[in-house]
């Protein structure tokens, strides 16, 4: 058998076992793993569809129409108990994005923050930046969820006893009560006028860069857009008679009336998710910073350009450069860990989805449709961040 | 006549002047680090505010007015509230930790049988320690001990049934044991099956390559809370009739696999850092693949991406604690369940008790990444010019 292996294999003329050919060797081990699996995947549906049988579960997606009658505690569209199973679902996937999104917002902010300030010169600050981003990454979020939930927000008073926030706020057990906004007739004029100075702001950004790429003179973009954005929609407010006003909370003897009201779920888990992730945000901000060389600024005080320009047009882009890609994938964590939501009963997907799965025992079906929402969310989001790469990434050669 | 002696030297040394006030000491220390501009001398005010509105009143609660000792929930309410403080108080439970620290660390494992969890964890401390304290020698013995030796033993100390120790089934096993146990296991799982994984997405084989990709892109795009659904709702229909899994070996099996996915694109990171030349240098000496991966690649792609696998190990860690849903009670589910108890109910129980589980996960995170950023360092020589 050692023979084998001093004599060398000629190029023309394989002299060794065929079994000895990579190529042939490759194709086995790829049909070997391949049987292995369909027999593996085959064995398991078998005993599913068997088990299922027994247990007098029709599998497919038939359940979906059937009444939920079960509540949930908040729900962004009509729902009610006996709205159908598939409805409670769209209600857990819409509160999912909504408590994923407001977190998202805050994490970006408070990351942002503690990211530039560990890399402030100011000794004070990069410490307290330093110590934020240490405690919170090493915590599981489950438990600075726990945190909010069972120590502070459980603790608070009763709703009689409500403590008053600034802006007409309320805060008590059952959860923070703000004045809700009511749109009389004509409000639609405001959000119009808003929509179009928005769309107006972007061909007059546009229209200034062209001038300025032209001409080289540049118009005060910055106040322009501003001046729409605020005064357009305010004007349009005024003059169609201040249609927008606001239900107040009001505190009575046993309770708060008017305003709207959320509740500490969905309080104590955005609190919670906006506070773990912005931890991780304010790293990846710091690698971004840190990451473009100090060449480039200076490069650009050399060439006169004033500090705070240099930030914005030199070191910025380039640190953005950086911090998007993992800035994004920590988004989809934020999305993901929402799930953790069925701990303290914030009715999202995953949450609903267990109580179907409790009430109706269609465990495959509910599973699919986790497994397709998230891995949706992730696919798309990952797409989006391989062009937005391939549209930022460095021209070269 | 003679010429001048123009030149001077000096014979005796002047008497070294103080440095400036201001470019020496504390306060050219504060001028600098503190109050630099104005805008500066602003931030330190705004952060000296924030400290001192956050933390006298943080001590106070932790420390000053906690209740160290006692034997029941009088100690930790107000006299309004049935308990013996005066009324307005509130600060840290530790009576309650101190009361229920046993079971924070064995779960509802029998009292009687704890010496065996403690065992377990005394044989782990004295494998670990030397395991990372670099200059001691005999590192193989010591890897086959920590990773072979001690997971058996430990299984049958754990477990019992036999050699006369009692049986103790897996749903009384709990608090931190549990924790440490998931954690341990899915670390020495999700590393070699990430590695494994990694191997096979960057394969040349297609079918293997399509099934790595799917399985690590699949379990990285949902959260682990239904990859644990999973494993303890579907994995009993999945297998035949009579057919039982444990559960905490389901929770093991979800955590791990789990972990697997990511410490798999990790590792990929890793190897797609490393030149082509290295393998092809290692083809032409005529080695194996496996060869070749375990004496050229490998090494070099695991050393680079250190801090990523202890992050992935952290998380993992951290991500222990998602079995308290599923039912189980490691640390944090164990420190709930606590709140619950009538003779310790109080408004500041449940605070306490997260603080301390809270304290206790940040113990083992912050050390882990503290010793990972010391191994990068160590190995990072090579690098260096």
């Amino acid at each position: 058998m050692t023979i084998d292996a001093t004599i060398p294999p000629g190029k023309d003329k394989p002299t060794g076992s065929i079994l000895n050919d990579p190529k042939v060797r490759g194709i086995i081990y790829q049909a070997v793993t391949l049987i292995l699996l369909i027999v593996f995947v085959y064995w398991v549906v078998m005993n599913t569809s068997e088990n299922l049988k027994r247990a007098n579960i029709a599998s497919g997606y038939g359940f979906l129409n059937g009444r939920a009658g079960f509540d949930v505690g908040q729900s962004l569209i009509a729902y009610s108990s006996d709205s159908t199973y598939g409805r409670a679902l769209v209600v857990g996937f819409l509160n999912t994005i909504l408590v994923a999104g407001a977190g998202i917002v805050t994490a970006t902010i408070i990351g942002f923050l503690v990211g530039i300030g560990r890399l402030s010169k100011n000794w004070l600050i990069a410490k307290l930046s330093m110590v934020y981003v240490e405690v919170f990454r090493n915590i599981p979020p489950l438990l600075v969820i726990f945190f909010w939930y069972s120590g502070v927000l459980a603790v608070l008073p009763q709703p009689r006893e409500s403590v008053a926030l600034p802006l007409d706020m309320y805060i008590n057990n059952r959860g923070l009560a703000f004045p809700r906004p009511v749109f009389d007739t004509g409000a639609q004029f405001t959000f119009y006028a808003l929509a179009i100075a928005v769309i107006a702001s972007i061909f007059f950004a546009r229209y200034a860069r062209k001038r300025q790429m032209e001409t080289g003179q540049r118009l005060p973009v910055l106040w322009t857009v501003l001046g729409m954005l605020i005064g357009l929609p305010l004007l349009t407010f005024l003059a169609t008679g201040s249609p927008i006003s606001f239900d107040v909370p009001v505190a009575g003897k046993f309770n708060l009336t008017g305003g709207s009201v959320v509740g500490p779920e969905f309080l104590s888990l955005f609190l919670a998710l906006s506070f773990y992730t912005a931890s991780f945000i304010a790293e990846i901000v710091r690698a971004g910073i840190r990451g473009v060389s100090y060449g480039q600024s200076e490069a650009a005080h050399a060439l006169g350009i004033r500090s705070g320009l240099t930030t914005r047009l030199v070191v910025v882009p380039q640190a953005m450069r950086i911090i998007i890609p993992p800035l994004t994938s920590q988004y989809l964590n934020l999305t993901k860990n929402s799930s953790l939501a069925i701990a303290i009963g914030y009715a999202d997907l995953v949450a609903v989805g267990g109580t179907i799965l409790n009430q109706t025992g269609q465990a495959v079906e509910i599973v699919s449709i986790w497994i397709i929402v998230y891995l949706t969310l992730s696919l798309s989001t990952s797409l989006l961040m391989n062009w937005f790469n391939a549209k930022m990434a460095l021209v070269e050669r | 006549m003679n010429t001048h002696q123009t030149n001077f030297v000096r014979t005796s040394m002047l008497e070294q002047s103080t440095p400036p006030v201001l470019e020496k000491g504390y306060i050219a220390w504060i001028r600098k680090n503190l109050m630099a501009t104005p805008m500066d001398a602003v931030l330190t005010i705004i952060a000296i505010l924030i400290l001192a509105w956050t933390l006298p009143p943080m001590i106070k609660w932790l420390f000053i007015d906690a209740s160290w000792t006692g034997g029941g929930r009088g100690v930790c309410a107000t006299a309004a509230q049935g308990g013996s403080q005066p009324e307005g108080w509130s600060g840290a439970c530790w009576a309650f930790v101190g009361a229920k620290f046993d079971q924070f660390l064995f779960g509802r494992y029998p009292i009687e049988e704890r010496w065996r969890p403690a065992l377990v964890g005394i044989l782990f401390v004295a494998l670990l320690v030397p395991m990372l304290i670099p200059k001691i020698p005999l590192k193989g013995l010591n890897a086959i001990l920590l990773f072979g030796a001690l997971p058996i033993l430990s299984f049958f100390l754990l477990i019992g049934g036999m050699f006369g120790l009692p049986y103790v089934e897996t749903p009384l096993w709990g608090g931190l044991m549990v924790t440490l146990i998931l954690s341990f296991v899915g670390i020495a799982v999700s590393l070699p099956l990430g590695i494994a994984l990694a191997l096979g997405r960057r394969s040349t084989m297609p079918v293997i390559r399509l099934i790595c990709t799917v399985f690590i892109e699949i379990v990285r795009g949902i959260p682990l809370i239904t990859v644990l659904f999973m494993a303890s709702v579907m994995l009993p229909l999945f297998l035949p009739q009579g057919m039982t899994v444990d559960k905490f070996l389901r929770a093991v099996i979800g955590v791990s696999l789990f972990a697997s996915a990511y410490m798999a694109e990790v590792v990929r990171g890793g190897l797609q850092a490393i030149p082509k030349g290295q393998a092809e240098g290692a083809e032409s000496l005529g080695l194996s693949f496996w060869q070749k991966m375990r004496l050229i690649i490998l090494p070099q792609a695991l050393k680079l991406v250190i801090p990523g696998i202890v992050n992935t190990f952290i998380g993992l860690f951290k991500d222990t604690s998602l079995v308290s849903i599923i039912g189980m009670f490691d640390l944090l589910g164990i420190v709930r369940q606590n709140f619950s108890d009538a003779n310790w109910a109080s408004p500041v129980t449940p605070l306490s008790g997260l603080v301390f589980a809270g304290f206790t996960f940040w113990l083992f995170c912050f050390g882990m990444s503290r010793y990972s950023g010391f191994m990068e360092r160590r190995l990072d020589k090579g690098h260096k010019r």
